[in-house]
């Protein structure tokens, strides 16, 4: 790919009339990358998507989606571009192979991939079944087969696991590392931070059209600074502890104390911890959450 | 081009799939073979011209009930896509938004045509099998009558699909979509006609009328079935009209071309502006 960024979006806003849903965003994704849009419902994440699909037009900035304008809607462009819409919705009258034929055609694939893709979602038995009788699952699994159409660079999925049971789900992010391992772009949004772990490489979080935070998510980790907690039990009453705990944490419910203590802190605290030897019978350490996370940045988002 | 038949093939599917396809033709069937069997009646057997009698009621039937099947078919068209969520999708596709205006327009002319050669088919084989020696004339009147009904079809289907492109909700466009039909089919020849009362002559002349007849399609058709061949004008009662109207067939067939080709570019103008 000659491309530097798959997607470049400079300083971008749209308003429509008076609403501003996205405000100077600036963004970037390269090849291979599957960044992950997180933020409530109304932060701007399907308004972000529509303007790199081109379907709608920037009211500032500027939009660059495989090295072109979308809004001038290049063939060529077009089809190496997969798209989830947040509520995918069909005609209830076709059945699964008649409506992936329709869109192949538009993407020129010939007709044979739409079987093997059917298979792939797992929709190999309801293919020739109208699609008004499926679930939300499975039309769901219908509209990730048809962006996957064409083995396209760049996927746009707009909340693609809601209404997903968490057994799909995780079948669901499976296809996605593969898909971005085999050098396509992801492009993914949801509310569901937790479920990001161990799929996207990057996150950007949103808020009322403006970016809160842009990075992995172990920077944005460090960024955020968030004590990790840690709770010591130990084996006798409270007043029977080594007086640095008493000290330094707060006692709880009989045999515990909760501590917090920050990366940098945590092993110190720890090694301390061991080896007050018998006194302390266990150790909990809980990292923060991607929910926790988002959670502080939206606070901080709030601050403002 | 291919994108224009996927759409097209795509859209006469779903007609065909939601029976409009067979609802149209049995409507338009039913029509002409009553027409054809029942309406011969009152001439009695003497009247060697069934064809004719058939011609004039069926086309002023057909101006009632094909722009309102034609309006039916298309003014969900895009409004309903954008509001079902499908369009974001498609357009999310390699397409251009002409194409989609243009294949769906496509798509219903077919569902249309496919309505009317067959029911009004149907009634050419009805005559065909009871009447005897009808003229050559008569049938070409017919022949006249199908044609220009799918000219009419295409008009109101294209200005269907320029409500569904401008309106906001579905409800407006079927909001919109029947005070059209009315106007078109009912007011509009009402208020000329209370006008030409009211006038007396004094101050609208022929050319005038002519030039407002243009200006609605229904009445373009109409002039088309019942001037443009002497036999049916005669039975029409539009003899006399047909004497002093000198719009010829061509400036007719234009006027309702006109009709199709301006809706349809003013319907993909608007939908290539609207943000989906």
């Amino acid at each position: 790919m000659t491309e530097a960024h798959v997607i470049e979006l400079h300083r971008v806003a749209k308003h429509f009339g008076k609403v501003e849903a996205v405000r100077d965003v600036s963004l970037s994704a390269g090849a291979g990358e599957c960044v992950a849009l997180v933020g409530h419902n109304g932060a701007g994440k399907t308004t972000l998507m529509k303007l790199m699909l081109g379907l709608l037009h920037p009211s500032r900035g500027d939009v660059r989606v495989l090295g072109h304008d979308p809004c001038a809607g290049a063939f060529a462009v077009r089809r190496r571009i997969g798209f989830l819409p947040e509520t995918i919705a069909f005609n209830p009258a076709l059945t699964a192979t008649e409506m992936l034929r329709f869109y192949a055609t538009l993407k020129r694939e010939p007709r044979s991939v739409v079987a093997p893709l059917l298979a792939r979602v797992g929709l190999a038995a309801a293919a020739d079944r109208r699609i008004g009788t499926y679930s939300k699952g499975m039309r769901q699994r219908l509209g990730l087969a048809q962006a996957l159409l064409g083995e396209p660079a760049l996927l746009f999925l707009d909340e693609p696991t809601t209404g997903l049971d968490p057994a799909l789900r995780g079948q669901f992010y499976g296809l996605i590392r593969d898909l971005a391992g085999a050098g396509a772009t992801v492009l993914i949004s949801t509310h569901a931070l937790g479920e990001l772990e161990g799929v996207a490489d990057r996150v950007v979080i949103l808020d009322r059209g403006e970016v809160l935070a842009d990075g992995s998510l172990g920077e944005l980790r460090r960024l955020a600074h968030l004590p990790i907690r840690v709770r010591v039990k130990v084996a006798g009453p409270h007043a029977a502890a080594p007086a640095w705990l008493r000290d330094a944490g707060q006692a709880v419910n009989g045999h515990h104390f909760d501590l917090t203590c920050t990366p940098d802190t945590k092993m110190a605290l720890l090694r301390r911890a061991v080896e007050s030897g018998s006194a302390v019978d266990d150790i909990e350490v809980a990292e923060p959450t991607l929910d926790d996370l988002y959670a502080h940045f939206l606070s901080r988002g709030d601050a403002r | 081009m291919i994108n224009l038949v996927a759409i097209a093939d795509k859209e006469l599917r779903e007609a065909v799939r939601n029976r409009w396809v067979v609802a149209a033709t049995l409507l338009l069937g039913a029509l002409a073979l009553s027409l054809t069997l029942l309406g011969s009646t009152p001439t009695g057997t003497t009247g060697a011209n069934a064809l004719d009698v058939v011609v004039v009621s069926l086309s002023s039937l057909t101006i009632l009930l094909l722009p309102l099947i034609a309006l039916l078919i298309s003014h969900d068209t895009l409004v309903g896509e954008v509001e079902r969520g499908t369009m974001l999708l498609l357009l999310g596709y390699p397409v251009a938004r002409w194409q989609v205006v243009l294949g769906k327009f496509i798509g219903h002319m077919i569902v249309l045509a496919i309505a009317t050669l067959v029911g009004f088919g149907a009634a050419g084989v009805a005559i065909l099998v009871t009447a005897r020696d009808v003229a050559a004339e008569s049938w070409a009147a017919f022949a006249a009558m199908i044609g220009s009904s799918l000219l009419l079809g295409g008009t109101f289907l294209a200005i269907g699909t320029c409500v569904s492109a401008l309106a906001r909700s579905r409800g407006a466009a079927a909001a919109v979509a029947i005070g059209l039909w009315l106007v078109f089919v009912v007011v509009y020849d009402l208020a000329l006609l209370g006008l030409l009362v009211a006038d007396q002559g004094a101050h609208i002349g022929a050319g005038a009328i002519e030039a407002v007849l243009l200006f609605n399609p229904t009445d373009a058709y109409r002039l088309l079935n019942l001037t443009g061949f002497a036999n049916v004008s005669l039975f029409s009662g539009m003899a006399g009209l047909a004497g002093t109207v000198s719009l010829g067939v061509p400036t007719l067939v234009a006027a309702l071309v006109a009709w199709t080709v301006v809706p349809l570019a003013a319907a993909t103008a608007a939908f290539a502006r609207k943000e989906i």
